[in-house]
């Protein structure tokens, strides 16, 4: 065998041995999430609050944290990316100002996030006096996620056919009917597939929120749903912590005895929902290409 | 004009307004970070009379110390020097597995690539920090100070961490970089008898390298920026690091712990906003030169 095949066959098994690699941490990773974890799971463990000094504490307020700040954060996000996604898919023309647009979107996108964390301590929880507070949190992570948001809705819109729009053009629909009625039903999977995807992205993010949304969560009544009340799970201006900062402070500079066991469940019920949220975007867009196309 | 038609057009223009003010909203959100973060970071110089020496090369670190005992001093070497040496070393590791995996998905097994490896990478970008800190913390620090030596809390094991959480990054800009080389380049090669290997280092590699290279830097500008994964398994010593198995802070570390323990205005906190604006510029570098790698990769 010549020198070149030999180095060929050497190449392809590492090649090989590379892909294996990356595929043997991923299941080294989930599996040890999931196996340390999934025992803990319980009933009480995911509706009862946390415990500050004894053991048998929960995640329950967490996790409604969790989802409470990603629908705050998608209710001021998502009609913005979608805005901003329109212009830049259907107006923009290559100029300086959409040069700008476009630089800025990349800045943000790679922010760290503590510095979008400090950011939000900064203007969205001393300047506005609000302190501590999920509005706080839910700005901090708009402004992660816009970039993200507009990049999704712009790729959606631009894979929409342009014979659509001509058409609908030609009917003597104006532009904004166009877009309104033709192109973003079109666009639609494609959607919603990156918005799921965005909402895995913010659902798992910890260090923004560090000083935005703050590490503690008041008492909650959970039978008290008046949004102003400070002790309403609903109230927007009180401060909460989401499952993923509870999973860094419990590792960090927890008291309790069973610190183990907290930490092991909290990363499998947060690696849980985001595996959801990953699979449900990737079923979504399998499901909606299949009505689509009909096949 | 009819009542309808006026009313068209006013949605006409209200549509128009408001996608080019979200628009717009992008490049105001950006110069406020600007703005914000720099105003706040420059207190240290403007307000406490630091001076940018020493901050930037200082390795002194007493910022709460009183003037008669020598104090305060805060000399950030030891964060920015943490800060590099474990991001850069974590490229080091990541980079040449992140390319190789890359061409495999392109290049070797396409199909199988798509449709195990793509799948497999979206689900490692979606973990959260958090979890690789707590399997970095949980698993890896007791891994390494059994096996390997030291406390566990190390260089290491913050090396290790964020070569895994950089991969995805580097995998699918890597693989969106070779996908785009035109096809023939590659039938060329191999139809004048080029091995498949040969193809690759010789023809596909090189033709990619603006791609590659702006992959390896948007994965060091994660590493670098990363705050919690770190700061979970790197022990966070404020002395500069004598081996891979010695405890480092970083600033995103330093950041973290220490904003919720330090008095707003005092000399320690307005460090830390310093240190901040370091990194927000950091970025920004970053990002600028990977603007100025794919634009040289695209006149060649």
């Amino acid at each position: 065998m010549s020198s070149a095949r030999l180095a060929d066959r050497l190449a392809t098994a590492m090649f090989w041995a590379g892909a294996g690699l990356v595929l043997a941490i991923l299941a080294l990773l989930l599996s040890y999430v999931l196996w340390h974890g999934v025992r803990v799971i319980d009933w009480h463990f995911l509706t009862s609050p946390p415990s500050n000094i004894s053991a048998g504490g929960g995640i329950g307020p967490q996790i409604f944290n969790s989802f409470y700040l990603l629908c705050l954060t998608m209710m001021i996000d998502a009609p913005l990316g979608l805005l901003a996604g329109i212009y830049l898919a259907e107006y923009a023309r290559e100029n300086r100002v959409t040069g700008l647009i476009r630089l800025s979107i990349e800045t943000l996108t790679s922010l760290p996030s503590i510095v979008v964390g400090l950011f939000g301590l900064l203007v969205f929880v001393n300047m506005t006096g609000w302190g501590y507070s999920l509005m706080a949190g839910a700005l901090a992570l708009s402004l992660i996620n816009l970039p993200l948001l507009v990049r999704i809705a712009e790729e959606a819109l631009r894979g929409v056919p342009a014979e659509l729009r001509e058409a609908s053009l030609a009917l003597g629909a104006t532009r904004w009917e166009t877009i309104w009625r033709v192109v973003l039903p079109s666009a639609f999977p494609g959607l919603v597939t990156g918005a799921i995807i965005a909402c895995g992205r913010i659902f798992g993010e910890a260090a923004a929120l560090l000083y935005t949304a703050g590490m503690s969560s008041p008492a909650l009544d959970f039978s008290n749903w008046y949004p102003l009340d400070p002790a309403s799970p609903l109230n927007p201006f009180r401060p909460a912590e989401t499952l993923a900062v509870h999973i860094w402070k419990v590792n960090a500079e927890s008291l309790i005895p069973d610190v183990r066991r907290v930490a092991d469940g909290a990363a499998a019920v947060l690696v849980l929902i985001v595996l959801f949220f990953n699979l449900a975007a990737r079923w979504l867009s399998r499901y909606i290409y299949r009505r689509l196309t009909a096949s | 004009m009819s009542v309808y038609a006026g009313w068209k057009r006013y949605k006409e223009i209200l549509g128009f307004s408001l996608a080019f003010l979200s628009a717009s909203l992008v490049i105001c959100l950006t110069v406020a970070v600007f703005y914000f973060l720099g105003s706040k970071g420059l207190d240290t110089f403007t307000v406490n009379g630091v001076k940018p020496s020493e901050f930037l090369l200082g390795t002194l670190w007493w910022p709460d110390r009183p003037l008669e005992e020598g104090g305060p001093a805060v000399g950030c070497l030891p964060f920015i020097l943490g800060s590099l040496l474990v991001s850069l070393t974590a490229v080091a590791v990541g980079a040449p597995l992140g390319i190789v995996v890359a061409v495999f998905m392109v290049e070797i097994a396409p199909s199988w690539g798509q449709k195990i490896l793509q799948p497999a990478i979206e689900i490692l970008a979606g973990i959260p920090s958090v979890v690789y800190g707590y399997v970095g913390l949980s698993l890896l620090v007791p891994f390494i100070r059994n096996y390997i030596g030291g406390g566990g809390f190390s260089v290491l094991a913050g090396v290790i961490v964020l070569a895994v959480m950089i991969l995805p990054t580097i995998i699918s800009v890597s693989a969106d970089s070779l996908k785009a080389l035109p096809p023939q380049w590659k039938e060329a090669a191999l139809s004048l008898g080029s091995t498949r290997w040969q193809t690759i280092r010789l023809v596909l590699v090189p033709a990619a390298r603006a791609g590659l290279l702006a992959a390896v830097v948007l994965g060091l500008a994660r590493a670098f920026g990363e705050a919690l994964a770190v700061q979970m398994v790197i022990g966070n010593t404020r002395a500069i690091p004598r081996s891979i198995l010695d405890p480092v802070i970083t600033l995103t570390s330093a950041i973290t712990m220490d904003m919720g323990y330090t008095v707003a205005g005092s000399l320690w906190n307005n460090v830390l906003w310093t240190m901040s604006l370091l990194l927000l510029l950091m970025s920004f570098l970053f990002i600028l030169l990977i603007k100025l790698i794919v634009r040289g990769g695209a006149v060649r």
